[in-house]
């Protein structure tokens, strides 16, 4: 039997190839053959959030995704998020503003609000309340974190800045 | 310090450990990964109570990619946090006492290899009757779920008496007794428990842990396999989330080290979510009765108050848990006399511990629903009832602790503004609510969990040539923000940028003990350790710079990384160079700092629970709406006000009052960790509901209310510039204000958490019967009390001792323990 399988996908924009057990989730391979450990896991069975990660920039929990379906799919973590040595105006925003506590919950709470920031420029308090609701926090009570959102809209406004990423194709568009 | 000559100190600003969070470059204890690691996976006993008569582990070893296998057998010396209840074993011997509890491990090449593995191992149980509930356990004395505690399965159980309250319920005008039950919950921090064990290359133990507390871990490991204490290395990785779950040692934590010392390759466990809800050590249930006679202005003439606390199957922190039900009610409000009997017991389920709050939620539930049934029968608001009986600044209360500042006069005043209480309360319509309640938290516990008097907190400074400054502590950084207190009160005192500084915290080889991330410690504690070592630092290069500029010491200024003369800003030198200067002078700067709290507390035994050096206060408003015909309960808002001293950094501190609030509203609505008997066919054990984040509800985004959070400063002398606590007390109101609006709004008294519809439904389906428009207990537990310990309350002439001996409860004898104290030495 063939123990390991390997893919081609890029991650973080970057072109990556990866051999790995195939029953391994995306999580999984992230954190433990790519080193990718900013993704965290607080359940494996897609009830926390904490792994969150954008697959073709749409968010998905990483645990529940096979790795193997990735093949010549775009993947972005946490790591992804700083462009060129600058945080993106959501990472500014939740270091300022006290929406990371522990921090553990924080990178799913990030990519997602990013995909959400990259769909609506300005979305409502119950928007944001609605898209992070697959997201487990229990330290900050979320407040916090609905306010680092608002002013990172305003803070991407105010630089005159359009999506810091290019916005890619539907999955139903993407490469099967 | 003088208040305007703060810079850092009460401004918001970015935590210092901020960006490595956002970036998810924070370092949690599974994010270890080292060369040749193995990986561990305990098997849980399926059992709730039995005797183990065999374990055959012959398979599991021959399973290709195992390395190890470990029983019972390989480990002598039980451990425990409390040095009263050592009552655990890292894999239990011969006894297991609920399902989840650990009797083997697998240390394997991976860890679906070590999971196949547990599969192959063979256990045959001999069960044991099984005590699902308290009342259960005080029926039956045996069989003991552990040979050690007062009698049968009661753990423990007091009786303590500040005066006479039968005399005062005889001068009270009116006298209520109300029975409440506060239903047990778990933290669910979201990070589960991980550790990774290795032999460093000198060949000495260090382990890489997800805990609150390092050095009470670094104690346990040294008893429990007997290795000298110099040779062991524990260092707290940041915690992704504690609230008390990560305060105990734990079982897998030691399992990891013996296996990487036997195999000398480093070894991983992380736990799964099922196996967090068993390692648990949350909430205790709580049933309780309280007997409150008043006057008809509502002041108080004493309290009796009963708990009865299921403690689950260990010892954990629950002897100070069991006292800390009965500690704080004097703290809060003006009670002349006092009696308080607390009885903890053991049952067949994971162990309760330490929860935020620690043993006063509960019983701040009970005293805050009374209070406002006892303002409705008396006609007075219940706002104004509690500005009428607050507790008095610079006060010693009847159990003799120790009141210093108190801002709840001024919590209790913003709230009824900010929520236009006096225009709302009892007018709003028919399904709306407000409720109001109170709390007080300690401020650190003021004595260490093992006897001794030693500092609580010490840091320790190492000052560069460049500037840079090193602080060292042993606090834990669990997301409270400790790296940003030490960092914040170096920085201020040194008048250096806060990124200047590089804290190293949590680390038992390199790091002065700070005894742990519990009961609200750190911030007070460490804070004075810091700005002690600081002052130091900040002396000497005083000295060195009012040498070289001839200018008076007491003029200098340390600001902008300058230390400059306060008449002449421009007469100065760099902050390096101020090191400098004082390393020529003083050869290398270095400086120490640590906090030992006064002595406080009343010598009768268990007097050392409750003390504090100064306390926290708050107060909130919750408004609710509630649909009658389902039930359902909507939270819109929460205002709440805090006391907390000194806001070292207000973006922190808001964080820590708004994620108390959201806790609360969990346990107040949703949380509960509940069993089940499986049915009698497959195997009666008494099994956790559902040990899953999906099953046991908490909050999300769409449940969470805007809450109006409001800051009360009023330094108090004993905090680091004059801070108190924010991440345990301002839980506290919050569950009896949603109870109190419940029955705003629809008139029915739902005595226990959580509140769901079904008791709402339960409670006006009762009410249009024509019954009591309550749900909630009947009675209280029969519980063979001691007898009471007498203490007369300082205004009765007391000196805080007992006046009386009564005798012993009846014990066994102690248990054997191979463990002696010559291993630490």
């Amino acid at each position: 039997m063939k123990r390991q399988v390997h893919i081609a996908m890029q991650v973080n924009n970057e072109p990556v190839e990866v051999s790995f057990a195939p029953y391994k989730t995306l999580l999984e391979v992230l954190r433990e053959d790519l080193n990718l450990c900013g993704t965290k896991h607080g359940c494996e069975l897609g009830e926390c959030g904490a792994c969150a990660v954008l697959l073709d920039d749409l968010p998905v929990l990483s645990c529940l995704v096979l790795a193997v379906e990735c093949e010549g799919r775009r993947v972005t973590t946490i790591e992804g998020l700083v462009t060129y040595g600058r945080l993106h105006p959501l990472q500014e925003a939740f270091a300022d503003l006290g929406a990371t506590q522990c921090g553990y919950c924080t990178p799913g709470y990030l990519v997602t609000a990013k995909a959400l920031l990259d769909e609506h420029a300005h979305p409502t308090r119950d928007q944001i309340r609605e898209a992070l609701a697959g997201n487990l926090c229990r330290c900050t009570g979320y407040q916090q974190i609905f306010e680092a959102v608002e002013a990172a809209i305003q803070s991407s406004a105010e630089r005159g800045e359009a999506k810091l990423a290019p916005r890619s194709a539907r999955p139903e568009e993407a490469q099967p | 310090m003088k208040e305007n000559t703060l810079r850092l100190i009460g401004k918001p600003r970015r935590r210092v450990d901020g960006r490595a969070k956002v970036t998810g470059q924070t370092k949690f204890a599974d994010d270890i990964m080292l060369p040749r690691m193995l990986h561990c996976k305990l098997l849980r006993s399926s059992v709730p109570h039995a005797r183990i008569v065999r374990i055959d582990t012959s398979r599991a070893l021959a399973h290709p990619g195992v390395h190890l296998v470990l029983t019972g057998k390989d480990f002598q010396v039980p451990y425990g946090i409390l040095p009263v209840s050592q009552d655990e074993y890292p894999l239990q011997p011969e006894h297991v006492r609920f399902v989840g509890d650990p009797v083997a491990a697998v240390i394997a090449r991976d860890e679906l290899t070590a999971f196949e593995a547990l599969d192959l191992i063979d256990v045959e149980y001999e069960p044991l009757r099984t005590f699902s509930t308290p009342e259960e356990s005080l029926e039956h004395e045996q069989p003991r779920i552990h040979d050690y505690g007062d009698r049968g399965n009661i753990h423990k159980a007091v009786s303590l008496a500040f005066g006479d309250v039968d005399k005062a319920f005889a001068a009270a005008d009116e006298v209520f007794e109300d029975t409440f039950f506060y239903q047990g919950n778990t933290h669910l921090p979201i990070e589960q428990h991980a550790s990774v064990a290795a032999k460093d290359p000198d060949g000495k133990l260090v382990l890489w842990s997800s805990t609150q507390t390092p050095h009470y871990v670094h104690r346990a490991i040294a008893r429990a396999l007997q290795m000298r204490p110099a040779h062991i290395r524990v260092v707290a990785m940041p915690n992704g989330g504690g609230f008390g779950g990560k305060s105990d040692p734990f079982h897998h934590e030691i399992v990891v080290c013996k296996a990487a010392l036997l195999l000398d390759r480093p070894v991983k466990i992380c736990l799964t979510r099922e196996e967090v809800f068993y390692c648990h050590r949350g909430r205790h249930p709580v049933l309780m009765q309280f007997k409150t006679g008043v006057k008809r202005d509502g002041t108080i003439t004493g309290v009796h108050l009963k708990t009865l606390l299921d403690g689950g199957a260990y010892g954990s922190y629950g002897v100070a848990s069991m006292f800390y039900t009965g500690a704080l009610q004097t703290v809060t409000y003006h009670i002349p006399t006092y009696k308080f009997q607390g009885c903890r017991v053991f049952t067949n389920k994971p162990p309760c511990g330490p929860k935020r709050g620690h043993g006063t939620p509960q019983s701040r539930f009970g005293q805050e629903v009374q209070l406002d049934k006892i303002a409705e029968k008396l006609a007075i608001d219940p706002a104004e009832l509690r500005l009428r009986i607050v507790e008095k600044p610079d006060t010693l209360t009847a159990n003799y602790l120790q009141v210093t500042t108190t801002g709840l006069t001024e919590c209790i005043r913003r709230i009824v503004a900010a929520s236009d209480w006096k225009t709302r309360f009892r007018k709003l319509p028919h399904g709306r609510g407000l409720g109001l309640a109170c709390s007080s938290y300690l401020s650190g516990a003021g004595l260490p969990i093992y006897f001794n008097d030693l500092p609580h907190s010490g840091v320790q400074l190492k000052l560069d040539r460049s500037g840079g400054v090193a602080a060292f502590c042993g606090a834990t950084e669990i997301g409270q923000g400790s790296d940003d207190v030490l960092v914040g009160c170096v920085a201020e005192v040194l008048g250096i940028d806060p990124l200047d500084i590089r804290a190293v915290t949590g680390d038992t080889d390199l790091t002065p003990v700070d005894l742990g991330s519990y009961s609200s410690r750190v911030t007070l504690m460490m804070g004075n350790a810091a700005i002690q070592a600081a002052e130091r630092a900040r002396e000497l290069l005083a000295d060195a710079v009012s040498r070289k500029l001839e200018i008076p010491k007491g003029r200098l200024v340390f600001a902008e990384r300058r230390v400059f003369d306060a008449e002449d800003p421009d007469k100065g030198v760099s902050f390096s160079e101020a090191v400098c200067l004082a390393e020529a002078a003083f050869g290398t700067i270095g400086t120490t700092g640590s906090y030992t709290p006064p002595k406080l507390g009343g010598r009768y035994k268990g007097g050392g629970v409750g003390p504090s050096p100064t306390y926290s206060y708050s107060a909130a408003v919750v408004e609710v709406e509630v649909d009658a015909s389902t039930g359902w309960i909507h939270v819109p808002r929460v205002w709440i006000a805090h006391d907390i001293g000194r806001a070292l950094n207000p973006t922190l501190v808001r964080g820590q009052v708004e994620g108390g609030v959201y806790m609360a509203l969990g346990e107040a609505l949703m949380e509960e960790q509940e069993f089940r008997r499986l049915p009698k066919r497959l195997s009666d054990a008494l099994v956790h509901k559902f040990p899953s984040i999906l099953e046991y509800k908490s909050p999300t985004t769409l449940e969470m209310p805007e809450v109006f959070t409001e800051l009360i400063e009023n330094p108090d002398p004993r905090g680091p510039f004059g801070a108190k606590e924010a991440g345990q007390g301002p839980l506290l109101p919050v569950m009896p204000a949603v109870a109190n609006a419940v029955y705003d709004a629809v008139g029915v008294r739902i005595d226990e958490v959580p509140i769901t519809p079904e008791k709402i439904l339960k409670a006006l389906e009762a009410k249009a019967a024509g019954k009591s428009p309550r749900y909630g207990p009947a009675k209280f537990a029969d519980v063979p009390w001691p007898e009471t310990l007498q203490v007369p309350p300082p205004w009765e002439g007391g000196d805080g001792k007992a006046i009386n001996s009564p005798p012993k409860a009846a014990k066994e004898p102690a248990r054997k323990s191979p463990a002696t104290e010559a291993v630490q030495s």
